[in-house]
């Protein structure tokens, strides 16, 4: 491993190109996000930005480029491997497991980061994975509901504990896929204050539809279109870029 | 050489009325998922069916279509009532119906029948001569009899109206839907020709064994490796693992005894789930 | 003809739509505009019967929808143009459209002429139309699932993003199509994020924003002053 100053970026891609046979779906797309920085990834239907965001998991094997994590070139590596080098990801299709309580559902993921194989033990005797759950719920906001079936939560809740999931297997790099669809406006502004709240020692890329919430959240926006980078900059640029109304209402 | 071309005649006649059977079965399972545990048994009282109607009429073709509409008539109202209520829910309830189904129609087979060995005899007497070789004439006749069937159904499928229908509902139920296609009534129909066209098996395969409330099993096992292997919900692929299967199974019973033939039908279904699982005469997905 | 009254939706647990009130007047061409996940496309499919329906009502010339099987819409005069087209891949052109021309009541005289003015507007289906379905390019899905609903001679057509993921070419000319079926007399309910499209080619536009509409104005009103469209689909 290198040796690394804090100012370096924790994400770079330079160039990464993912095709799907003669076409483009992200197209020499290079950004660079420092640590601590919010990013937002907008842009209209298509533009590229899901496979963008697999490709950074390791769920889809990049054509072209290179993706550059804490130091380390990721690109093409499997998902648990990426998963290991401390890049989590929530989904736009809820991932829970719908049949364990809240808490289990968190506990399983903070032990996958912090033991090993180890079939012996009673599982009730890590204390510090259990601790460590109790403390992301809080984050989460859903400490009260630890004992409930996490198939009885409402769908904002179930979000919500889906973004705890990821956050248990303390990352450095959290990627949320449209973490508010399908939520009302009240579970939507909860859910912005819990990323809020959980930015203080993350690093965080967000693709959104609702452009309140992006707007709201991130330090710097990247706008894809046709799987290129439009535009780049701070929320009020972007609002600002005359090109970028045009993709968006097709003008 | 003699018995390798015995065998492979064999092999294509039995392959043929496999393929009647398999049709229906992967038409079925194509287009609404279902695994129809009781399709050899509907091929079992087709053949009684059959051979009642012969007992009373004398006559072969009567006995054929009497029994392929009586079943279908009956696989219909099976699916009515015991299958359309299951649709939406888990697999492994229809699975359980359609076995419940069969055991039903066995057992029913055997209070009406008793368990004694119908006869079917054949359409047409005397052997045919190939070379120097003698093969019975009727045989040949129920294979061009089965691929005639076949070759109907297939040609309803392509052209007919509501062959069109159920083609369309094979490949987006809900978009048939839209488009005002009574999916449900679809699927009893495709469950009544698959039904049917087991029925017409069992009247073509009696007079080859005898009728029995047992011959069902052996064809639904052969009926489904064929289907895995010629890829489910494929036709044409059924048709082909049908003929091909049963040729195997031939050939091999010329070293070892047709019962232990069906082991390379076996060996062929395990071969192909481990290297083209879609199957083998499909062309492999992308 | 059409009217949503205060229609709740949800997906499993995901409460998608949110008292959404539409109405579509006989012969108008109505828009449903907004960004991406807001409800357009759950709206239609609240509909056709496919999304579940947890509140409201939804009236289709005065007849409650509730309890209508979805093979019963196509009947009563609803056709469906999907956002993902859902052409039936392994059909010919000919075969997708006789999924529609081959109904009850149609005369084989009915048909032709059906057949003949379909080809009219897409003269590219009818010379395509012994190609399987799935060869087709995606304008020409587009140009087919359109004409696939003109075959069910509708009272309203559901037009669900026609424009998605087309060249500008054939972005206008699907514009042209809309214009022409709205001559003809058919009324449309079409769900675009295209604006210049919508507001050229409806006569009323609802805005929809997190599953329920936020505005509902007339296509003139948001041509002359379009800072309301800013606010709901730009940035």
């Amino acid at each position: 491993m290198s040796a690394l100053t804090e100012s370096a970026p924790l994400l770079k891609t330079e160039g990464l190109t993912v095709r799907f046979g003669g076409l483009a779906a992200v197209n020499n797309v290079s950004i660079s996000v420092p640590r601590g920085e919010i990013r937002g990834i907008i842009g209209p239907n298509g533009a590229g930005k899901s496979t963008f965001f697999n490709s950074l998991t390791g769920v889809i094997r990049p054509t072209g480029g290179r993706i550059v994590f804490n130091g380390e070139d990721i690109a093409g590596l499997p998902p648990h491997v990426i998963s290991r080098k401390a890049i989590a990801r929530s989904y736009q299709i809820t991932n829970i497991l719908p049949g364990a309580t809240v808490l289990e559902n968190v506990r399983i993921a903070s032990q996958s980061r912090r033991h090993n194989w180890s079939m012996l033990r009673h599982y009730r005797s890590y204390e510090d994975v259990i601790a460590r759950a109790r403390a992301v719920l809080a984050d989460v906001g859903l400490a009260d509901k630890e004992n409930e079936l996490a198939s009885n939560l409402s769908h904002g809740e179930q979000r919500n504990l889906e973004i705890g999931i990821a956050l248990a297997t303390e990352p450095k790099l959290l990627c949320l896929d449209e973490p508010t669809a399908g939520m009302s406006v009240t579970e939507t502004h909860a859910t912005v204050d819990l990323i809020r709240r959980i930015a203080r020692d993350l690093t965080i890329l967000i693709v959104e539809h609702d452009m309140e919430v992006v707007m709201g959240l991130a330090h710097t926006i990247t706008v894809l279109n046709y799987g290129e980078i439009l535009a780049e900059g701070r929320p009020a640029d972007i609002q600002a870029n005359p090109r970028v109304q045009e993709v968006y209402l097709k003008t | 050489m003699d018995q390798i071309i015995i065998q492979t005649l064999h092999g294509l006649v039995n392959g043929m009325v496999l393929a009647m059977v398999a049709s229906g079965l992967t038409l079925i399972f194509g287009i609404m998922d279902i695994v129809n545990f009781a399709h050899g048994d509907l091929l079992m009282l087709g053949a009684f069916v059959g051979a009642s109607v012969l007992g009373v009429t004398g006559s072969y073709w009567l006995a054929l279509i009497v029994a392929a509409v009586v079943i279908a008539i009956l696989g219909a109202l099976l699916q009515i009532t015991t299958l359309r209520p299951l649709i939406g829910r888990d697999p492994l309830t229809t699975i359980l119906a359609t076995f419940g189904v069969s055991l039903v129609v066995q057992k029913y087979a055997l209070w009406q029948w008793g368990p004694s060995v119908r006869q079917i005899s054949e359409p047409v007497r005397g052997d045919f001569t190939l070379f120097y070789l003698q093969y019975p004439w009727y045989r040949i006749v129920t294979a061009l009899l089965a691929g005639l069937i076949i070759a109907a159904l297939w040609l309803f499928l392509k052209y007919g109206k509501y062959g069109i229908w159920i083609r369309a509902t094979t490949q987006d139920r809900v978009m048939a839907q839209a488009m005002g296609i009574p999916v449900p009534l679809v699927y009893t129909a495709v469950f009544a020709i698959g039904s049917g066209m087991a029925a017409a098996s069992g009247v073509l395969f009696g007079p080859f064994a005898g009728v029995t409330q047992t011959m069902g099993f052996d064809f639904t096992l052969r009926a489904f490796i064929v289907v895995v292997v010629g890829g489910m919900g494929n036709l044409g692929g059924s048709i082909l693992a049908s003929i091909f299967v049963s040729l195997l199974e031939s050939y091999a019973s010329i070293l070892v005894s047709p019962a232990q033939a069906v082991i390379v039908s076996f060996v062929v279904l395990v071969l192909t789930m481990l290297f083209r699982p879609t199957g083998l005469f499909v062309p492999t997905p992308k | 003809m059409l009217v949503l009254e205060n229609v709740d939706a949800h997906y499993g647990k995901s409460h998608v739509l949110h008292g959404v009130s539409i109405e579509v007047r006989a012969g108008e061409v109505v828009g449903l505009l907004g960004r991406n996940g807001v409800g357009k496309t759950t709206t239609l499919k609240a509909i056709m019967g496919m999304a579940r329906r947890t509140g409201g009502r939804i009236t289709f010339e005065g007849r409650d929808l509730q309890g209508v099987p979805p093979h019963g819409l196509a009947g009563l005069g609803i056709a469906w143009v999907p956002e993902e087209r859902r052409i039936f891949r392994l059909l010919t052109v000919l075969e997708n459209l006789r999924t529609g021309l081959d109904r009850r009541g149609m005369t084989p005289a009915r048909r032709e002429a059906l057949l003949e003015k379909v080809y009219a507007y897409f003269p590219i289906l009818k010379e395509r139309r012994n190609q399987a379905g799935g060869t087709l390019s995606g304008g020409e899905q587009q140009m087919l699932a359109i004409a696939r609903a003109m075959v069910l001679e509708p009272k309203i057509i559901l037009l669900d993003e026609p424009t998605e993921g087309l060249m500008p070419r054939m972005v206008a000319q699907i514009q042209e199509i809309v214009h022409a079926l709205h001559r003809d007399g058919v009324t449309i309910l079409l769900v675009e994020q295209n604006v210049p499209l919508t507001l050229d080619a409806a006569g009323r536009v609802y805005i929809m924003e997190k599953g329920t509409v936020r505005h509902h104005a007339s296509a003139a009103e948001l041509r002359a002053d379009q800072r309301v469209i800013h606010e709901y689909l730009g940035i």
